[in-house]
């Protein structure tokens, strides 16, 4: 973070917060008397899966601006154990330490 | 003319039945909604406290870290847009990735919205503001199933409003704890983890899967690209791969 000042700071969350206040806002008031096309409520389904998916992967196997497929990579391991959590306890807390547990003991044996 | 005719019994018998929208009522619908999210406001309470930790981490001052939850008030944007932020990313980038992030909530939006019809402009904005993925799943799922008696509004509020005081509870704390928490803990790794058992659980289909799957390579392997697009254009091409394949599959089963 250099070169960016509060102004900016604060005008960007500004931008984004009344951004997604509208898109909240959308059918609730704005276009409360419209029907949705169908296909638009279709695409949007794919938003969540997409738009996490791309957050996560890059999260697991880049490090500082490179690739990270290794074993000594320890978020691997900890990320397939998360995801084995996430889909059978489908439950927030216990994915999260569970990926936490493993990391941490992963870096504690290499 | 004959649509007005039709939807109006349905709608006045929905909010203005007389002996049912009263204080105590509104009180009993509120307090339905609070139990009804109370069980997931346990896995909403670490996310809170991480989206703390990753503002402050990334260089926000501390008042603004606890703002940005205030004025975001959404997870998923609120973290992505701080790792921006560290990553010093362009204004307009981190803003498109946002509300890229963001625009399932015209989805909710849409849907919950028959259900508001008829409240005023006040409650609209204030139940848009508060618009979450929990509150929405919670509330939609009880109006589908039967009739609320205090009305829906004071349901979704009693869902929607417990979720934001403990989203800006968790931040605060997450701002206090994250300036004093070590590197070597390595907790923005618990960022990845909390999408993580946010998505998985709803993958539900194979378009779904092939959506998040596109988008995670793609993200991958355009994670150097200039001006940190890659979330943007990974998003993209995985909703219409999702997309694609669903009326894809649509087509083939009708053949």
């Amino acid at each position: 973070m250099t070169d960016i000042t509060a102004w900016h700071i604060w005008t960007l969350l500004f931008i984004i917060g009344i951004g997604t206040f509208l898109l909240r806002l959308s059918f609730i008031q704005l276009f409360a008397d419209r029907q949705v096309p169908a296909a638009i409520t279709r695409l949007l389904r794919f938003v969540p899966p997409a738009a996490l998916s791309a957050l996560i992967l890059p999260a697991i196997v880049t490090q500082d601006g490179g690739y990270a497929f290794s074993l000594f990579n320890d978020r691997i391991p900890a990320a397939m154990i998360a995801a084995i959590v996430a889909v059978l306890t489908r439950n927030t807390l216990y994915t999260i330490c569970s990926g936490m547990a493993v990391l941490w003991l992963y870096q504690a044996l290499l | 003319m004959s649509e007005l005719i039709e939807n109006t019994p349905k709608t006045t018998g929905e909010r203005v039945g007389v002996s049912d929208d009263t204080a105590t009522t509104r009180a009993s619908a509120f307090w339905e909604g609070v139990r009804g999210i109370s069980p997931i406001l346990l896995g909403v309470f670490p996310f809170a406290l991480i989206a703390g930790v990753a503002q402050v981490n990334a260089g926000l001052e501390p008042f603004t870290a606890v703002a940005m939850s205030v004025i975001i008030f959404a997870g998923a944007a609120q973290l992505a847009t701080a790792d921006l932020l560290g990553k010093d990313a362009p204004f307009l980038i981190i803003c498109m990735t946002a509300l890229i992030i963001n625009l399932r909530f015209v989805m909710y939006s849409a849907s919950l919205s028959p259900h508001f019809s008829g409240i005023g402009r006040f409650w609209k904005w204030l139940s848009a503001y508060l618009l979450t993925d929990q509150a929405y799943a919670v509330s939609i799922i009880r109006f589908s199933r039967r009739h609320i008696s205090g009305g829906k509004l004071w349901f979704y509020l009693g869902c929607a409003i417990p979720l934001w005081v403990l989203w800006q509870v968790g931040t605060v704390i997450g701002v206090v704890v994250g300036l004093k928490i070590p590197e070597s803990w390595s907790l923005e790794f618990a960022v990845p983890l909390t999408f993580m058992a946010i998505m998985l659980p709803n993958l539900r289909d194979w378009a779904a899967v092939a959506a998040a799957l596109t988008s995670g390579i793609i993200a991958v392997a355009a994670f150097n690209l200039p001006m940190n697009v890659s979330i943007i254009v990974a998003a993209v091409s995985g909703i219409l791969v999702g997309f694609g394949l669903e009326s894809f599959l649509e087509r083939k089963a009708h053949d």
